[in-house]
């Protein structure tokens, strides 16, 4: 207001004073709301998921020799702002065979989110949005792949001879590097 | 930043739109008597700008609405602020709505050329009277289901399309989901847009009439920016802190126990500023609601909107002021009495307290580690003993036994007990008393019952009263021992801390010095079964089995008294039993890190 050009209805000098003070108490006025909403809208920054223990999601006899994944949903409990679930989906996961145990990947794409699909001949994981590829041990298997890395792998243990336990995790998408949501 | 600016105004001639806006020039200066609008104004924005923010945090479905107003107000940064200021501003918003419209008619301001600007404002008037009445359901508290309910059931009274209007407002034939998805949508939808609509009408058409200035003009002219501006600053200000005021002395917008169709709510009353239609509708009986719910209000409101046309005259004019001043009279007068008629009523008073500690109960359920299930937090409320105990007991236990010599609600009991009372039964302190020879015949134990005259009754009176010293000891360790049967959670220390006499007390009570088995089971070993089984005494699964059936052969058998089966004769079902049970166990949830004490009922 105050760099206006010269006009023949400015006021003068106490009318300056008058409009600063105006505005300065009625920005008091309004910054009560204000706070409160930024504070609401702000909220959600310092909401965690808090980190989850590994869950038995499948045993080992249901997963074939030749290292083919097979995809299982985790069970767990989750927190979604007011509700409280108990063991519930939270997510899924591709489990297989490998020379040196088990490897367990999460189905997110780390390109943009979608679910990967594991191709119809079992040979590669595709996914189905913008045609990352990936081998069955997760790598990127294309040199043109959208995705920025491999796929999520998740740590994994075996317990009591055949229990496959998983520690399910997301992770920001879209970054070479591998973050886990938190 | 010049030559922008120059751009900018070339394209878009901000600059003079500015001017227009600001350089308004009213005839005999700025006053203090001009903010009114400005005010309302001021409260119809910061309603936009908090309603938007709580639209953000806000789930409009009959399991998520009261949870999501809860996870807002409790768990969410500023949300209890942020509620506070939207509720209160709400009810200030009416206050000055009330003012602007009295200096209106007072000052004549709806002559001609105004009148339509006046029916503009009366049409304001509505829309904001809508938003209250439909913001208030939102929360889907008791509070605002029963109020709400009231409202939607007058609109169903309307001649021919009542019914209709109301399955349209509720969004079909009973409140549920629908009922707030349309709530929400009309009052964050459907009137914040007419509002808007005639907000621009009504300032664009103030605009071009101008203020009505106060008679006679002995001042110059004055601009509206800075000088008006800077008293509608002020008068913003001073709403705002009467606002933030209102938040903090009240800790901000109550949020009551989730809505439930299913129990009694005696303390539903609409918001202050519709009280006074609550307490004129006493005035109608049945067949004349209609009367009081729509024809008179709909006259007065006609007379208000006739107000232009009758004051052309000045006889007119002194007619609307009459009528206005009239009105705010009688709103007043019946607002009063609706309020002292609630104050001397002990119903209502009680029915009110009752609420409070039920919302703060469900606050403390739903902060429980167990959270809110995902069907809702009302499922939480009806599972606790410690909310749903009382009301179970006083409904059905109170017409012959008293619970710390109450009802259980805290009410006196109708007629003199005629049963023992229940508080802490199965403590020590409770068989301590029975075993007591002063005390077995009073009312507080058989007094009023059969068994005053029964063999217990007489042993305790005339063997256990001569008890010697050592007997005495005896008989202390068989009540611990009985007590520890109970497992009550709250003696649950002193019984695990007094294992070794609790121990010896079990031999006592199977020994023949103390009589106990020849009339009580206990744990295998009686002479004749004639009084209830001693084994697992007052514990969960005894009571529980005890109140299904007292008449059950472990218990009194054919001597059981006037007790109904509970639970056999389906009186209560078996999820109530528990609860009366389990609140008299005091067994419920209690937060690990201490609030305000659980509430004495």
């Amino acid at each position: 207001m105050s760099d206006n050009s010269p006009d023949p209805e400015q006021p003068p000098r106490r009318g300056f004073l008058a409009g600063a003070a105006a505005l300065a108490l009625g920005a008091a006025a309004a910054a009560a709301p204000i706070f409160a909403g930024m504070a609401v809208v702000l909220d959600p920054l310092r909401r965690r998921l808090g980190s989850r223990d590994l869950v038995h999601v499948t045993n080992l006899s249901v997963l074939p020799d030749d290292g083919v994944p097979r995809k299982f949903t985790v069970q767990a409990d989750r927190t979604d702002a007011w509700n409280t679930h108990r063991n519930v989906p939270v997510g899924a996961v591709y489990v297989r065979r490998t020379p040196a145990g088990v490897q367990a990947l999460n189905v997110v794409c780390p390109h943009a989110g979608c679910f990967v699909g594991l191709a119809p001949d079992e040979s590669q994981f595709r996914c189905p949005c913008h045609k990352s590829s990936f081998a069955l041990d997760g790598s990127i298997n294309d040199p043109s792949s959208p995705s920025p890395r491999d796929m999520d792998e998740l740590e994994v243990e075996v317990r009591d001879g055949g229990e496959v336990w998983v520690r399910f995790q997301n992770f920001q998408s879209g970054r070479p590097e591998k973050t886990p949501v938190q | 930043m010049r030559s922008l600016l120059d751009w900018l105004d070339d394209r878009t001639g901000y600059r003079g739109l500015l001017r227009g806006a600001l350089y308004e020039s009213i005839p005999g200066g700025a006053r203090w008597r001009y903010v009114w609008g400005s005010t309302l104004s001021f409260a119809i924005v910061v309603q936009f700008v908090t309603g938007l923010v709580l639209w953000a945090a806000y789930s409009p479905n009959a399991t998520g609405a009261w949870e999501s107003v809860y996870y807002m107000q409790h768990q969410m940064w500023g949300g209890w602020l942020l509620r506070g200021i939207h509720h209160y501003m709400a009810q200030v918003t009416i206050v000055l709505l009330a003012l602007h419209l009295m200096q209106v008619v007072i000052d004549g301001a709806y002559k001609a050329p105004r009148e339509v600007n006046f029916w503009f404002g009366l049409g304001l008037l509505f829309l904001i009277l809508g938003l209250s009445l439909t913001g208030y359901l939102l929360p889907w508290d008791q509070k605002g289901y029963w109020a709400t309910k009231v409202a939607t059931s007058i609109a169903a009274i309307t001649p021919v399309i009542g019914p209709a209007l109301q399955q349209l407002l509720i969004g079909g034939a009973e409140y549920g989901h629908h009922t707030l998805t349309r709530f929400f949508a009309l009052h964050a939808g459907f009137l914040p847009g007419a509002l808007i609509v005639l907000v621009v009408l009504h300032v664009y058409l103030f605009r071009r009439h101008g203020v009505t200035a106060r008679e006679p003009v002995d001042r110059p002219d004055g601009m509206f920016w800075p000088d008006q501006v800077l008293r509608d600053s002020v008068a913003s200000l001073a709403v705002m802190a009467t606002v933030l005021g209102l938040v903090l002395w009240t800790g901000g917008a109550h949020l009551g126990a989730p809505a439930d169709p299913t129990e009694p709510y005696a303390a539903a009353r609409p918001e202050w500023y519709f009280m006074f239609l609550f307490q004129w509708l006493k005035f109608f009986p049945a067949g004349f609601e209609i009367l009081g719910a729509i024809v008179l209000p709909g006259l007065a409101a006609g007379v208000v909107a006739l107000m232009p046309l009758l004051g052309r005259w000045k006889l007119g004019h002194r007619f609307n002021v009459g009528v206005a001043f009239a009105m705010i009279a009688g709103i007043g007068l019946l607002t009063w009495q609706a309020y002292a008629q609630d104050r001397s009523d002990p119903e209502f008073v009680q029915a009110k307290a009752l609420a409070e500690i039920e919302s703060d109960r469900m606050v403390t359920l739903a902060r429980s580690p167990d959270g809110i299930p995902g069907g809702g937090a009302l499922a939480l409320l009806r599972d606790d003993p410690l909310a749903q105990g009382p009301r179970l007991f006083a409904d059905n236990c109170a017409s012959c036994h008293t619970w710390d010599g109450h009802d259980g609600l805290g009410n006196d009991p109708r007629e003199p007990p005629s049963a023992s009372d229940l508080h802490r039964f199965g403590s020590r302190e409770w068989i301590a008393g029975l075993l007591d020879p002063e005390r077995i015949a009073t009312a507080e134990y058989f007094g009023g019952t059969d068994f005053s005259r029964g063999r217990m009754v007489r042993y305790v009176q005339r063997g256990i009263a001569q008890f010697d010293h050592e007997e005495q000891q005896q008989l202390s360790r068989v009540v611990s021992a009985l007590s520890a049967e109970a497992r009550l959670p709250y003696q649950a220390a002193v019984d695990s801390a007094e294992h070794a006499e609790i121990r010896e007390g079990l031999e006592l009570i199977q020994s023949e010095a103390m009589r106990c088995t020849e009339c009580h089971e206990f744990r295998g070993v009686v002479e004749e079964e004639r009084g209830p089984s001693l084994t697992g005494f007052a514990s969960r699964a005894w009571t529980h089995a005890f109140v299904s059936n007292p008449a059950h052969p472990s218990f009194y058998g054919d001597r059981n008294d006037r007790m109904p089966a509970f639970g056999e004769d389906g009186i209560l079902t078996e999820h109530q039993i528990g609860l009366i049970v389990d609140w008299l166990r005091e067994d419920w949830y209690r937060p690990e890190t201490p609030e305000p004490s659980p509430p004495a009922h």
